[in-house]
């Protein structure tokens, strides 16, 4: 989500990389919640060079936001003028266009006053962090190559990122710092966020795009990814409790190779599964408390797998009732809630899309239509015998003049469309992934509480009848009262583990309530900047189009005049 | 031009003005769909009103067809050659069958365009065509209408052939090569040359109208549906914010709207004038052709005229019975070379092109103000659309 600080840079950033709004494709996020579907929707958002882009509107300069910060600004961030709204003062004099000219590093006309400040727009999000914060920029590929162990000397090459930071968050050591890392530290990072923090909406980090990679030329795909990276972490920096997490800190201050992920060592884990094997047959498996905290799947306890895709399934056939049911219906009510916004939001953003597509063609259109006019006007005034030819050709000047000026207008108006409307309503959709991530890390907790509840039972049950059956016989029946002996502890051993489980399952919960409450807190303002700044472009580039239409009016009211 | 600048012979009065300025003002109206599938047109309503003593009387109403009028653009091009004759819609054979409103008012338009022009234009307008085309009842029109082989009725293979013909002659004087037939002046090339380029630059301008007048309907489209499913995203929310949302898809719609009206308005008033423009050019070349003919006939006239004179001359020396014919045939030819048909010709084109430079500065003139008076319509139209929503977000998030 945009934290208001890190928003400038944001876009800054998302305007360097230029409009691809028509090879967006949006999957249903409903119908496929692969992470990587997504993933890879959220990193094509800023990218190549869409091949109609109007060269005014490259602005290389800007890839580095470091090099020179006030950049932002100069995008004219429209919603910077909605204090003169009401003013007689058009926007068409407020809003900037910082593409008449060659050079978009102007900042001219209104310098909007603190905008870092989150005061002047009444948009501010947190208001007790408005002091804070934490810039994050993903600059400087470089290759480099796999120096130990691998099985083909010098075949392993990667690429590295620097990632610097600047931040006044005392949590930190330092305000300024940098590191170098790759695609794979980052994977490693999201996969242990994923496991600490359970129940957040945690953004989706970028996709793995194997195939992407093969395809692309190097140097796109490079670029892509260090886009798409600086996002990442970006989004990762915007959230309150994960900015401040050990994990994240690590990343982006440790120096130095990052330790291997646990979840990448394949052969330890079939080694580990090996090993319990036997104790499994024996139908003691022992679960360590601790362990619980972490769900069944991907985990190495195959059995553990085993009892929880059983429960799941005594759950949906509703055999026997579960003790644990999800009767928070206030929970139930938000998760539909949720489901039907993330809905709407995919639909807005796919029409959107077509919205951004029917400006820009007619703009394109009306770009075409003014040079046709003007080579009309060239051929009739060298061709011209008569001055009345002369005279009609200056007034097809005037014509066709304004017609290119609106279709620029038209055009740049259509960036602005993209970065306020699209912008926002596709950080929603990824948010949609997060918020699905955390809604089953609930689920799971809940499973494996159930798991270990009817576990309990019957654990309970067989010791209470190894126990009368024990009662009934006459003497001491050694190998009976050590089995009970046994079974009495693996009882004590799963009675722990379920305490944790549901302690670890109310942790969850809670996470979920306060996201829940921090994401329609922040939808609430991100959405009503996404309103305004549309709005607001829309009337600003409005206005300055109907000005160089007047004008064309005024010049060609003759014409009207003398035959009526 | 504009269906409003109907250029009155003279004046702008009615009928019943008690000057006695010589006026005749046409209008084509009304239009109705008759008969069934493939046989199905349309009839229109042509009130002439007017004070010339040629006509009838001061009022006159009949039904007219596509067909009709194109009739009298034939009967005009054979009679009054040298004149650029105004340019008809074209037939269309695919349209015909949809027949949408808006080809009908298209066409309508167009027509009405057209029988105008020959109304106020000086020569034209004394035309007893135009008289029967104005006044005579539908039978006498059908039976007229059937006997019709103009030059318009030649297959489009012979008329292309005719301009290729004027238009490598050009070439060919261009590269040096004299060929007697044509007439080759440096302005009349000049002035050929120009007309050809004309049509290039004019249609590729009315080729953007058109798809111009397209974008504007799928703008009007696509903020339509924005509108609804920001309507249904709003829904999601509650309270204020979600108010906004149903708000500004509200706005939308009715953004969608005015884009669709704005559409219409520069397909009728400015792509319209420019296709019509693009038509008068190819009537041009059309009169362009008929001055090659002419010009071929006055050279081959020369020649034949010379023959006959020898002819002429060597049977009256020998007292032969055949002078008698062959005096027939000489004079014959002289008196047709009398007609000179090829210098009136000539000295029509060079008024009418002043008077098309002249009309077509008018026109387009009027067609640019439209389209700019439309397009900063529409602007500030969604300016205050959108600006009429901004106090609304406002207190939302004071709120």
């Amino acid at each position: 989500m945009m934290d208001s600080e890190n928003q400038g840079f944001e876009e800054a950033h998302l305007y360097a990389s230029k409009e691809e709004m028509e090879n967006l494709v949006l999957d249903d996020p409903l119908n496929s919640k692969s992470y990587s579907n997504y993933r890879s929707t959220v990193s094509t958002l800023s990218d190549t060079q869409h091949p109609l882009a109007p060269p005014i509107v490259a602005t290389p300069a800007v890839s580095d936001p470091l090099l020179s910060p006030p950049h932002y600004r100069e995008f004219g961030n429209p919603s910077a003028s909605d204090n003169h709204y009401i003013d007689p003062p058009s926007y068409g004099d407020v809003i900037f266009s910082p593409f008449d000219g060659n050079n978009g590093n102007d900042v001219n006309g209104v310098d909007s006053p603190g905008r870092s400040s989150d005061s002047s727009q009444g948009h501010s999000r947190s208001p007790s962090s408005s002091s804070e914060y934490l810039k994050i920029t993903v600059s400087n590929p470089v290759k480099e190559q796999e120096t130990s162990n691998s099985l083909v000397p010098g075949s392993n090459s990667y690429v590295t990122y620097l990632i610097t930071t600047r931040t006044n968050i005392p949590e930190f050591d330092g305000s300024e710092f940098s590191v170098r890392r790759r695609f794979r530290d980052v994977v490693t990072l999201s996969d242990r966020l994923a496991e600490s923090y359970r129940g957040f909406f945690i953004p989706p980090r970028p996709d793995k795009s194997i195939v992407e990679s093969q395809v692309m030329q190097k140097q796109e795909f490079v670029e892509q990814r260090r886009v798409a990276l600086e996002k990442y972490l970006r989004r990762l920096a915007a959230h309150p409790v994960i900015k401040k997490s050990d994990e994240f800190k690590v990343f982006l201050q440790v120096q130095g190779k990052l330790p291997l992920p646990m979840t990448t060592d394949v052969t330890s884990r079939v080694l580990d599964g090996a090993s319990k094997l036997p104790k499994q047959l024996m139908g003691e498996s022992v679960i360590a408390p601790q362990e619980v905290v972490q769900p069944a799947k991907g985990g190495r306890d195959l059995m553990r797998l085993f009892k929880e895709l059983k429960q799941s399934m005594a759950n949906d056939w509703g055999g026997s009732k579960p003790p644990v049911v999800e009767e928070d219906k206030d929970f139930l009510d938000k998760k539909e809630k949720v489901q039907e916004l993330e809905q709407q939001i995919n639909n807005a953003s796919q029409q959107a899309e077509s919205l951004v597509k029917s400006q820009q063609d007619m703009g394109e259109t009306m770009g075409e239509l003014g040079l046709a006019l003007i080579k009309l006007t060239k051929f009739e005034n060298e061709e011209a015998v008569l001055n009345c030819q002369r005279v009609g050709a200056a007034d097809m000047k005037g014509l066709a003049t304004a017609a290119v000026k609106a279709s620029r207008f038209h055009r740049e108006l259509n960036t602005q469309t993209v970065k306020h409307l699209q912008d926002t309503l596709h950080e929603y959709l990824g948010l949609m992934l997060a918020v699905h991530g955390a809604f089953s890390d609930r689920t799971s907790a809940l499973l494996t509480v159930q798991t270990l509840l009817s576990e309990l039972s019957s654990l309970q049950s067989r010791a209470e009848k190894l126990e009368a059956a024990s009662s009934k016989i006459f003497g001491v029946d050694k190998s009976r009262n050590r089995k009970l002996e046994e079974l009495k502890e693996t009882i004590r051993v799963t009675e722990d583990a379920k305490n944790v489980a549901i302690r670890e399952y109310e942790r969850i919960k809670e996470n979920n309530r306060t996201e829940l409450e921090r994401l329609d807190r922040e939808r609430q303002t991100d959405f009503l900047n996404m309103l305004k700044g549309f709005v607001v472009s829309q009337v600003g580039y409005a206005e300055k189009i109907a000005n160089v239409w007047t004008k064309v009016v005024e010049e060609t009211s003759g014409y009207v005049n003398d035959n009526s | 031009m504009n269906p409003t600048q109907r250029s009155l012979s003279g004046s702008t009065q009615s009928p019943r003005s008690q000057s006695s300025q010589p006026f005749l003002s046409v209008s084509v109206t009304d239009p109705v769909k008759l008969g069934n599938g493939v046989q199905a047109y349309i009839s229109y309503r042509v009130i002439t009103q007017t004070n010339f003593p040629e006509y009838q009387g001061p009022e006159k109403i009949v039904i007219r067809r596509y067909s009709d009028f194109v009739w009298l653009r034939d009967r005009l091009f054979e009679k009054y050659k040298g004149i650029f004759i105004p340019p008809l819609p074209e037939k269309s054979a695919v349209e015909k069958f949809r027949f949408s409103a808006e080809f009908i008012e298209m066409r309508r338009q167009a027509l009405d365009i057209f029988v105008n022009r020959i109304a106020s234009h000086h020569e034209l307008q004394q035309s007893e065509d135009l008289r029967t085309f104005l006044q005579a009842d539908e039978e006498t029109m059908e039976r007229l209408r059937s006997q019709e082989t103009g030059i318009f009725k030649k297959k489009p293979a012979d008329l292309m052939q005719i301009f290729k013909d004027v238009q490598s002659k050009v070439s060919d004087v261009v590269l040096g090569k004299e060929k007697p037939v044509e007439e080759s002046t440096p302005e009349y090339e000049k002035m050929k040359h120009y007309i050809f380029e004309l049509e290039n630059h004019v249609a590729e301008a009315q080729k953007h109208a058109y798809r111009l007048v397209k974008r504007h309907r799928e703008l009007g489209q696509s903020l339509s549906d924005f509108g609804k499913a920001v309507k249904l995203l709003g829904d999601c929310e509650g309270n204020a914010l979600g108010k906004a949302f149903s708000e500004l898809g509200a706005k939308s719609e009715t953004l969608s709207m005015k884009l669709q009206k704005e559409a219409y308005h520069l397909l009728m008033n400015f792509e319209e004038p420019l296709k019509d423009y693009v038509r008068a050019v190819q009537s041009i070349k059309a009169t362009i052709a008929e001055r090659a003919n002419a010009f071929r006939r006055q050279c081959e006239l020369a020649e034949t005229l010379k023959l006959k004179e020898i002819n002429l001359d060597k049977l009256m020396l020998t007292r032969s019975d055949k002078v008698g014919e062959a005096q027939l045939e000489y004079n014959e030819a002289k008196s047709e070379q009398a007609a000179k048909t090829f210098e009136t010709i000539v000295r029509l084109m060079n008024e009418e092109i002043v008077r098309f430079q002249e009309q077509k500065t008018r026109d387009l003139g009027i067609a640019f103000h439209e389209f700019a008076k439309g397009q900063a319509r529409l602007a500030n139209g969604i300016a205050e659309a959108w600006r009429s929503l901004l106090p609304k977000l406002e207190a939302c998030s004071s709120s």
